[in-house]
């Protein structure tokens, strides 16, 4: 039996009935990593003694009847941009090379408190800024349909490591689509929670106003299970909301009918691919032929999302970097001549191209003179676009659009680019402008047969509606794992 | 915009960051092309509009302060560079 070809739920059953111990699943997957890191490159650090440990331990709670619960001794990878205790974090970047945190991040917290069995940290674009994990310092993540091709970013690692079957399912992070955009390039599902659902504490932060972290996994099954266990009000994250309708898996049901579905027009425009395009508007077909009622309509202000975001992002991060000086951990430069020379040569030699250059554009649109006519204009821009989705979603309980206006890019395609890699946000970052919940989710494939992604958002708070219409999809198609595995034999 | 060398500078210091004559020129291209798309955005009259930082009504919350962590120092020193005596050590800041 290949422990790792089943979901996290799956495999939680086998655990919890006897049949599989935590540690046997724990080992399965180490193995797995050690025969497909050196092709894929999901992950940043693996501690197979640590995991083992952890792994007898759970196994042992789970004998004595301490531990139940769907997810209890099934090894997970977190996005290395989480902090671990005394676990290295490295963001993906060189300034954070050496970095062991002193504590753990409250969503991981909570999945240990359910019994997760944490292999390793995945790969990531450095300090979540990219679209492709090719921004990383410790080198890119590859494709699991197509090597050679990119697995999307930032969270690549972790979609990259769930579609191989290294891991069952992972943590990522969503600032602009993070999540949503790498599940969607390697067939996988993810949820961007509402902002607020899940604590941000100990998570790196690159744009604090939009950060979110949510699951990926093999089905919907599991991002919902997983979301139920990490949605938590936290006191230590100040943007952390106090709710009770956490319970998602109630959500997970067969049944659309009646449910209104709004597709916006203007997201079927020019810069679409046609393949894209179409497996999407079939996914559509899908929900109304169980019952949807679906309408096209036009959301607008759908060209300022990309503008207002970069903007917005960049500042935050421009803000929350100022911390890495070389002073309370990280790298620090080897030669230096006074204070702000230190500063200056750490920051320079630490950071990756990309961070510099967001961080540069953040700078400015918040210095003396300019902020007006950039940052308070994004955040004008910001309310617009959100009251254009409240707009629509006083007519419509989910909102269906394609995740990205292409599938996965060749690998080096748009690092020569950065505005090209930035137009390839376009249906994502209006999301975390909103603050809205979003789940992406595999729908179909294109004419080289990789994975198109549809993405189902709703209003804040409403994840149950669009956890039931990306159930009721799903249970249409099924999952299909890559055919590059199968062809393999791997 | 054009970005001028003076403007790179002065980003430069804001940003401490130390770009070679290479990472100057890159950056003044980057950001002039950035700038410009960005530029979108006086197509939309935003007049009258509130700016919009928090997405949901935020209010603030407060609480007894109460020290609930414990000292973590050693732990803590232990990612530094360089420390000295359960402290951060820096450069020379004056003389």
């Amino acid at each position: 039996m290949d422990l790792m070809s089943l979901t996290a739920v799956e495999l939680g059953k086998k655990i919890a009935s006897g049949e599989v111990t935590s540690v046997e699943a724990t080992k399965a997957a180490l193995d797995r990593m050690e025969q497909l890191e050196k092709e894929y490159n999901s992950f940043v650090t693996i501690d197979r003694e640590a995991a083992l440990a952890q792994a007898e331990e759970v196994q042992k709670k789970i004998d004595a009847g301490e531990l139940s619960g769907p997810l209890a001794g099934v090894p997970v990878a977190i996005k290395d941009n989480m902090c671990i205790n005394g676990m290295l974090t490295t963001c993906s970047s060189k300034i954070l090379s050496n970095f062991k945190p002193t504590f753990t991040a409250e969503a991981v917290i909570q999945l240990q408190k359910a019994g997760a069995v944490i292999v390793g940290k995945t790969n990531m674009d450095e300090f979540a800024m990219g679209s492709t994990t090719e921004t990383s310092y410790y080198g890119a993540t590859k494709n699991p349909w197509d090597t050679n091709r990119v697995p999307g970013g930032s969270s690549g690692g972790s979609a990259a490591a769930v579609a191989a079957e290294e891991v069952p399912y992972a943590l990522g992070s969503d600032t602009g689509g993070s999540i949503r955009q790498p599940a969607a390039f390697c067939g996988v599902t993810g949820i961007k929670p509402t902002y607020g659902r899940v604590s941000r504490y100990g998570l790196i932060a690159y744009g604090s106003s939009l950060d979110q972290i949510g699951p990926l996994a093999k089905d919907v099954t599991d991002c919902a299970t997983v979301l139920e266990i990490i949605s938590t009000h936290d006191s230590k994250d100040s943007t952390s909301v106090d709710r009770a309708d956490t319970d998602f898996t109630s959500a997970l049901v067969d049944d659309v009918k009646g449910m209104k579905i709004g597709i916006p027009r203007d997201y079927f425009g020019e810069g679409i691919d046609p393949d894209v395009k179409e497996q999407v508007l079939a996914a559509a077909k899908t929900l109304e032929e169980k019952g949807a009622i679906v309408e096209e309509f036009d959301l607008s202000l759908v060209e300022y999302a990309i503008p207002a975001y970069y903007i917005i992002a960049s500042a935050e991060a421009s803000s929350n970097l100022e911390r890495f000086d070389g002073v309370k951990y990280g790298y620090r430069t080897a030669e230096y001549t006074d204070l702000h020379n230190m500063y200056k040569k750490t920051r320079s030699e630490g950071f990756g191209p990309e961070v510099k250059r967001r961080i540069m554009l953040g700078s400015f649109v918040l210095s003396s003179g300019y902020y007006d006519a950039y940052y308070i204009k994004a955040l004008r821009t910001k309310a617009l676009i959100k009251q254009a989705f409240d707009k629509a979603f006083e007519k419509y309980d989910v909102i269906l659009g394609p995740v990205a206006p292409t599938t996965a890019l060749k690998i080096g395609e748009s690092l020569s680019d950065p505005l090209k890699m930035y137009l390839g946000d376009i249906y994502t970052v209006s999301v975390n402008l909103a603050g809205l919940p979003g789940i992406s989710l595999p729908c179909g494939f294109d004419r080289d047969g990789m994975p198109v992604g549809m993405q189902l958002l709703a209003k804040p708070f409403d994840e149950k509606t669009i956890i039931r219409a990306a159930y009721a999809f799903e249970q249409s198609r099924g999952y299909k794992r890559p055919t590059a595995l199968t062809e393999r034999g791997l | 915009m054009t970005i001028t060398d003076e403007t790179i500078e002065y980003v430069g210091i804001l940003a401490k960051l130390e770009l070679s004559e290479e990472e100057k020129e890159q950056a003044k291209k980057d950001m002039s092309d950035m700038l410009a798309y960005v530029g979108k955005l006086n197509e939309l009259d935003t007049d009258g509009v509130e700016p919009m930082s928090h997405t949901f009504d935020v209010h603030n919350v407060f609480r007894e302060d109460i020290v609930t962590n414990g000292d973590d120092r050693d732990n803590m020193i232990l990612n530094a560079p360089e420390s000295k005596d359960g402290c951060y050590q820096v450069p020379k800041t004056f003389d």
